[in-house]
């Protein structure tokens, strides 16, 4: 097949000039700061308090997708119902609606004086402003990932299991319980993990919803943005860095997880 | 046999998930236009009249149109290199390849500072020889490029490793020289993937906010995109002509969802089997 040499080269250079060179540049600038410079800035209490907020709200938003993104697919893939089409279309909104836009509608929404807000602030329940408005908006921004990943192995999933299990006695709920919730897992997690990694990172959507107070409702990309404002280059890439590094030690540990996971769903699919 | 829920399980748990989709997608969707429309018609067209909302709107576009050719020409010739040649080191570069999606935004316009930044590593020589690519066009357009990097990559190469080489082979047997082959066998293969990949592409290219938000400078009128703009306007508490600019990009993704729905229904069968967007 012809090409292979002029498109070799055209996608590792095309893809080291905008990707991986600038990406290492990262780590080039973080390690100019020394052990000692990046321990000084991933210990500072403000920073800490960052990270936590970023991904204990990502993995937050993460768990509650995971549960209704799978409801969801299950109700597409299953159920015949009109508006079934306009549903299904509906899912991927997320992926087109820009995130300032979600961003300021969640904020209408679910400030004390939003359509949504007005009724829950009197029952004690603080949405915007408040660290259960970011999880608000990455369940908005990655629902879609759970949905799309359960969809398709949900749609291919073997019948004839679910007769043979009901054939020999089993209730419905056990043969949901013991033999297509285990079959959907590995998806279930993958779609996890894509609605995390996008939510620990998310920005748009976030930053308005949030109230920005540090240590209490400031997200780790939005410190990057401070501490480059204030031409703090080495700090913002710190905290960069720290997020890249948590990112991949977690994706990691899913991915052996998955690999366990995959091995014991293997003889359902 | 018991391989259906009983139908008022079947009919709660639809109700449960319309209820949810309902909630958390198709609300704040609504809420755009009521919040846009609040004060009447009338302020709503004179939001859009503004020169900024204007000039804003003419940046992203010019943006898209640049970073969208330049992310569909890599698509392909990454998708050709892949699905049509053998070599080691393939799953690693795919894995490079979709790199971008899983760094956030806003690293993704850091690293762009880290370069061309006054303290950045070109940054002395871009001072010295009065180059601008931070706070100016070309800093957009890099970011945008970075953040759609995969989109069309990642539509392409599955659906051309699932059509296979036999229809290439067939043309270069026959005499075709290699870019005769792609373009008249290849190129109409995969032309439905093509503008699906080319859709959502464009669809994250106008919509970025976090990465051209660190490399914009917000200056308005000169490096505000759409969605830049629609930040500035909210904070300065003009709800109103923000969310009016909002309904700009809510309008285009609507418009993109109906387009993919579109192209799911009748060319379902040329785009990838697995796509899953």
């Amino acid at each position: 097949m012809p090409g292979f040499g002029l498109t070799l080269g055209y996608t590792l250079a095309w893809l080291s000039l905008i990707v991986l060179i600038p990406l290492t540049g990262v780590f080039v600038k973080s390690s100019a700061l020394g052990w000692d410079g990046l321990w000084r800035v991933w210990t500072d209490a403000r920073v800490l308090a960052a990270l936590k907020l970023s991904f204990g709200t990502a993995l937050a938003a993460g768990a509650f997708n995971t549960v209704f993104g799978t409801l969801v697919a299950w109700v597409l893939v299953r159920y015949r119902f009109p508006g079934r089409r306009l549903l299904d279309g509906l899912i991927d909104l997320p992926f087109a609606l820009p995130t300032a836009v979600a961003g300021i509608a969640l904020t209408a929404l679910y400030a004390g004086n939003g359509w949504v807000g007005q009724w829950l602030l009197p029952l004690g329940i603080k949405v915007a402003y408040a660290p259960l408005g970011i999880v608000v908006a990455l369940v908005f921004v990655g629902l879609p990932f759970v949905v799309r990943t359960v969809q398709p192995v949900l749609a291919e999933a073997r019948r004839d299991i679910e007769e043979a299990g009901a054939t020999l006695g089993a209730t419905r709920l056990q043969i949901v319980h013991r033999l297509m919730l285990p079959a959907l897992y590995p998806a279930m997690l993958t779609g996890f993990t894509l609605a995390f990694a996008r939510g620990v990172g998310e920005y748009g959507s976030v930053i308005f919803i949030a109230g920005n107070l540090p240590r209490v409702t400031e997200i780790a990309p939005l410190l990057i943005v401070i501490k480059l404002e204030e031409f703090d280059y080495a700090g913002a890439t710190a905290v960069a860095a720290a997020m890249l590094l948590l990112s991949f030690a977690l994706l990691l540990a899913i991915n052996l997880l998955q690999a366990r996971l995959s091995h014991r769903a293997g003889g359902l699919r | 046999m018991t391989t259906n829920e009983p139908r008022w399980l079947r009919r709660g748990l639809i109700a449960l998930a319309l209820a949810f989709i309902a909630f958390f997608l198709l609300l704040p969707l609504v809420a755009v236009f009521v919040e846009a429309l609040r004060q009447g018609f009338g302020a709503y067209l004179r939001a859009l009249q503004e020169p900024d909302a204007w000039s804003a709107l003419k940046l992203s576009l010019l943006v898209a149109a640049i970073a969208v050719p330049a992310n569909l020409v890599f698509g392909i010739a990454a998708a050709w290199l892949i699905a049509k040649h053998d070599f080691r080191g393939k799953a690693l570069l795919v894995t490079l390849i979709d790199l971008p999606f899983s760094v956030s935004p806003v690293v993704s316009g850091l690293v762009y500072v880290l370069l061309f930044g006054a303290q950045g590593l070109f940054g002395p020589w871009l001072i010295e020889h009065d180059v601008r690519i931070l706070f100016a066009l070309p800093g957009l357009v890099l970011a945008t490029i970075f953040v759609t990097f995969p989109f069309v990559a990642r539509e392409l190469i599955p659906l051309m490793q699932e059509q296979g080489r036999d229809d290439e082979l067939a043309a270069l047997t026959l005499g075709a020289s290699g870019f005769q082959t792609f373009l008249r066998v290849t190129l109409p293969n995969i032309r439905w993937g093509l503008l699906y990949g080319v859709l959502l592409c464009n669809a994250r290219a106008m919509g970025e906010f976090g990465a051209v938000s660190v490399v914009s400078g917000h200056i308005r009128g000169l490096t505000n995109t759409l969605p830049l703009h629609v930040e500035i306007l909210y904070n300065e508490y003009e709800f109103v002509a923000a969310f009016a600019v909002a309904t700009l990009l809510a309008l285009l993704a609507l418009v993109t969802l109906a387009l993919k729905a579109l192209l799911e229904v009748r060319h379902g069968d040329a785009l990838a089997a697995r796509a899953r967007h």
